[in-house]
């Protein structure tokens, strides 16, 4: 519990530091933002892929979640 | 300090810190510097296909997502399995079989005070087994879009079946899930995510049998199980046109089931219209208290799903995206052609074949043809 005590302050501190911040500026401007807007760095470029291997692997290993799919079915037997 | 260990601090920091996160969510959504923005318009068109173990799953699939750019983006996805199976289980136990899986969803992503929610249906149906769920995401860019901060919720109610009888039963499944994206500089992202699932309900397979001192009975799983998954991914840009992407994933169950994933990509441009992208991954897991091969004793709960044994499976994928054309004239914006083949090597260490008596293993080919239009 001490460890969520400590995360719970950081959270109500971090309030307190952006509600007197409010000149608060982030560390890369929107203008220094083009690379990240290329499609190579985007973590779902292609959702339909990306959603057709989530199955293959939900189907045939025992773990799931953390990653790209929702929903259900089976198609497993 | 071992997995185990970690997991009892982790949890109920979790547990603890999701309302205080949502709080915070909601109350600086002023700080918000750029609105968020909704996804584009754009339609797929993919066809897939997956061979091996005796399994072959193939058909087409399309997405479509309509918005009006301001307010809304509404999304829809057709996705179709037909399956001929002759797999291990299949073989040592009945004869191969066929059938058809159609999977719909229907969702709509609503922009309001510069928070996107997400609302979605997903129908699953299946000859045997159907299910539904319905799912619901918030996401909010914070600190001028540096952070992006996701909270989601599913519910999913399933209906298990056989073909040869009457037999029914129901699984419910909760997903529980959090997730932060976090601009580190000018080209590097990273993304943390943690999702846990409960579920209840009928968990075995409905034809599966459990082996023991050779002789089969049917399996029987506990009806309950409780997973959660930690998951980290990091892509980074450099200065040869390309991107190296890395993602771990640690995952643990009640069931006594621990995995690792690791997956490392990277991404180049070849000239100005194609991009290849290759991927290696690496899965690692550990049985289920209630795995055998070969029980020497009748159980409470047993099982020879090869999915809960101890096994390792490696995917080597290659990926090859064409940029057919982009223009302002015409009703689609722009158009991408992408091939993608992948190879998965699965490897058991406590399965074996039913005839040989050999540690079992395959080589697997899944493979899409997908074709993106954007207008």
């Amino acid at each position: 519990m001490l460890y969520s005590k400590i995360l719970n302050l950081l959270f109500i501190a971090l309030a307190l530091f952006l509600t007197g911040c409010s000149s608060w500026e982030p560390w890369v401007a929107p203008y220094e933002r083009e690379i990240l807007a290329d499609p190579i760095m985007s973590f779902t470029r292609q959702p339909s892929i990306d959603s057709h291997y989530s199955h293959v692997y939900d189907v045939r290993e025992g773990s799931h979640g953390a990653g790209t799919s929702v929903g259900g079915g089976c198609g497993c037997n | 300090m071992n997995y185990v260990n970690k997991i009892k601090i982790i949890r109920p920091i979790l547990q603890q810190v999701s309302i205080p996160a949502l709080i915070l969510l909601l109350t600086f959504a002023h700080f918000v510097a750029e609105a968020a923005v909704l996804a584009e318009d754009r339609v797929d068109v993919m066809t897939h296909s997956y061979s091996g173990g005796g399994v072959t799953a193939q058909g087409p699939a399309l997405l479509v997502r309509k918005g009006n750019d301001k307010s809304y983006s509404a999304f829809a996805s057709y996705y179709v399995d037909n399956v001929t199976s002759a797999s291990i289980d299949v073989q040592a136990q009945a004869s191969q079989y066929s059938e058809k899986r159609d999977d719909i969803s229907l969702g709509v992503d609503y922009l309001y005070n510069n928070t996107i929610t997400t609302a979605s249906f997903n129908n699953s149906e299946e000859s045997d087994y159907s299910s539904d769920s319905v799912n619901i995401d918030m996401s909010q860019e914070f600190f001028g879009g540096m952070s992006t901060f996701n909270i989601g919720y599913s519910a999913s109610n399933d209906i298990v079946k056989r073909v040869d009888n009457d037999f029914n039963q129901e699984l419910n499944r909760y997903r529980y899930r959090l997730g932060l994206s976090q601009i580190l500089t000018k080209n590097w992202i990273i993304s943390l995510n943690f999702e846990s699932i409960a579920e209840k309900g009928y968990l075995s397979n409905a034809y599966r049998s459990a082996r023991v001192l050779g002789a089969y009975v049917p399996e029987l799983s506990p009806s309950t199980r409780t997973s959660e998954a930690y998951s980290i991914r990091s892509l980074t840009y450099f200065d040869w046109r390309g991107s190296l992407r890395f993602d771990y994933r640690f995952y643990t169950d009640t069931w006594g089931l621990q995995s690792d994933t690791y997956e490392i990509g990277i991404s180049k441009y070849l000239g100005e219209k194609n991009i290849l992208e290759l991927s290696y991954r690496m899965y690692s897991q550990n049985k289920a208290n209630f795995y055998s091969d070969n029980f020497t004793a009748e159980m409470v709960y047993m099982t020879r799903d090869k999915e809960l044994s101890t096994f390792s499976d490696t995917t080597l994928k290659a990926k090859y995206t064409y940029h057919m054309f982009e223009n302002d004239s015409g009703f689609f914006s722009k158009g991408n052609f992408t091939v993608s083949i992948g190879l998965i090597q699965f490897d058991y260490d406590d399965f074996t074949h039913y005839r040989t008596g050999e540690k079992y293993s395959y080589t697997a080919t899944v493979a899409q043809i997908l074709l993106s239009l954007w207008y």
